[in-house]
């Protein structure tokens, strides 16, 4: 292998070096480029993008607009970027990952969505006690609330609707699944699941976010585990992704797909190198 | 390698390792920096971008 693979990152995170230490060891020719310092030139050559950029990036930014952004520049230069702009799009944005899922009929919780304080407020009545209340960019748990009941929905969703925020009042409500004190983070390279881990959610949350203080362990793979996780990275255009779900009384629920999956937790649960098995993906995506 | 935080003045350890655009926390005071250059046995820090509202995986 020696095609020329640039990586675009606006923050330095272990998974990044796991990737620079998995080019180095595989002698591929690689640049790194801080998304911070870019100045991108509307007019520029498709040529002169690609002389700069090569024929293959990894985006790794952990801000969802400027990496999906980016993404979309070099996409129209004609270069090939992982993940590409609409998985990015799709992803970070839970609002459109739901709709991505049900429209590929990959069983996701109940959600409903509306537009004003006072929608948000009857949509909650409707799916009932408690309901959780997310934002639909961002992550890490961040924001994401439980309504327990009437006094607090109408408390959160004012206190919402009353913030700054670009999309604040666009209001994403989903149903309280009723599941063990845990949801399964998989990760996935194209159409291999590298492996599974449960996230115990601490003491004093019931959120199962690792920045939140979860804890983790090993998930046994299974055939259907496997099955669901690939369905649902195919519904946003695949990639390198971390396919959240839950188990509920029905069976497994996708409820999230994370575009710049961070996976440092579940390399200890796998006998594979993610970072290394990410540059070969990257590797072949640019040969197709 | 070592260095001081600019805010509280503890001293922080720098891995080996270490690459531009990675974050040095401080152990103190908890402020992030982002590693700007490395020269040498030298290292540049500079005040880390702080949490965006669409910051995430």
């Amino acid at each position: 292998m020696n095609n020329r693979i640039s990586i675009i990152y606006d923050r330095v995170r272990w998974e990044e070096k796991e990737i620079f230490k998995a080019l180095e060891h595989k002698n591929i020719q690689f640049s790194k480029f801080d998304a911070k310092t870019l100045v991108l030139h509307s007019d520029d050559s498709v040529q002169s993008i690609q002389d700069v950029y090569g024929n293959s990036i990894l985006q790794r930014c952990i801000s969802h607009y400027r990496g999906m952004l980016i993404a979309h520049y070099l996409e129209s230069k004609n270069c090939s970027v992982v993940n590409n702009s609409s998985t990015s799009r799709t992803c970070g944005n839970k609002f459109l990952s739901t709709l991505a899922f049900e429209k590929a009929g990959i069983a996701t919780p109940l959600t409903l969505f509306s537009f004003s304080d006072k929608s948000a407020v009857n949509s909650v009545a409707s799916l009932g006690y408690p309901s959780v209340l997310k934002p639909i960019v961002g992550s890490w748990g961040r924001g994401v609330v439980k309504l327990n009941d009437m006094d607090s929905a109408k408390a959160l969703i004012e206190m919402r609707y009353n913030d700054d925020g670009l999309l604040s009042k666009i209001f994403y409500i989903q149903q309280h699944v009723n599941r063990p004190p845990r949801d399964i983070r998989t990760v996935v390279v194209g159409n291999e699941v590298l492996g599974a881990e449960y996230r115990y959610s601490s003491n004093d949350d019931w959120r199962t976010n690792l920045s939140l203080g979860a804890k983790i362990e090993n998930c046994p793979m299974t055939k259907e585990l496997e099955d669901v996780v690939i369905k649902a990275s195919e519904s946003v255009g695949g990639g390198i992704l971390g396919v959240d779900l839950m188990e509920s009384d029905d069976g497994l629920l996708v409820h999230e797909i994370n575009n710049n999956v961070e996976f440092k937790g579940i390399s200890k649960f796998t006998n594979d190198n993610i970072a290394h098995k990410i540059v070969d993906y990257i590797d072949t995506v640019s040969k197709r | 390698m070592e260095q001081k935080c600019q805010d509280c003045d503890a001293t922080m350890k720098i891995l080996d390792d270490v690459v531009v655009g990675e974050i040095i926390s401080c152990p103190d005071c908890g402020n992030e920096f982002e590693v700007s250059k490395i020269d040498s046995n030298n290292v540049t820090l500079s005040p880390a971008e702080s949490v965006g509202e669409d910051w995430g995986e």
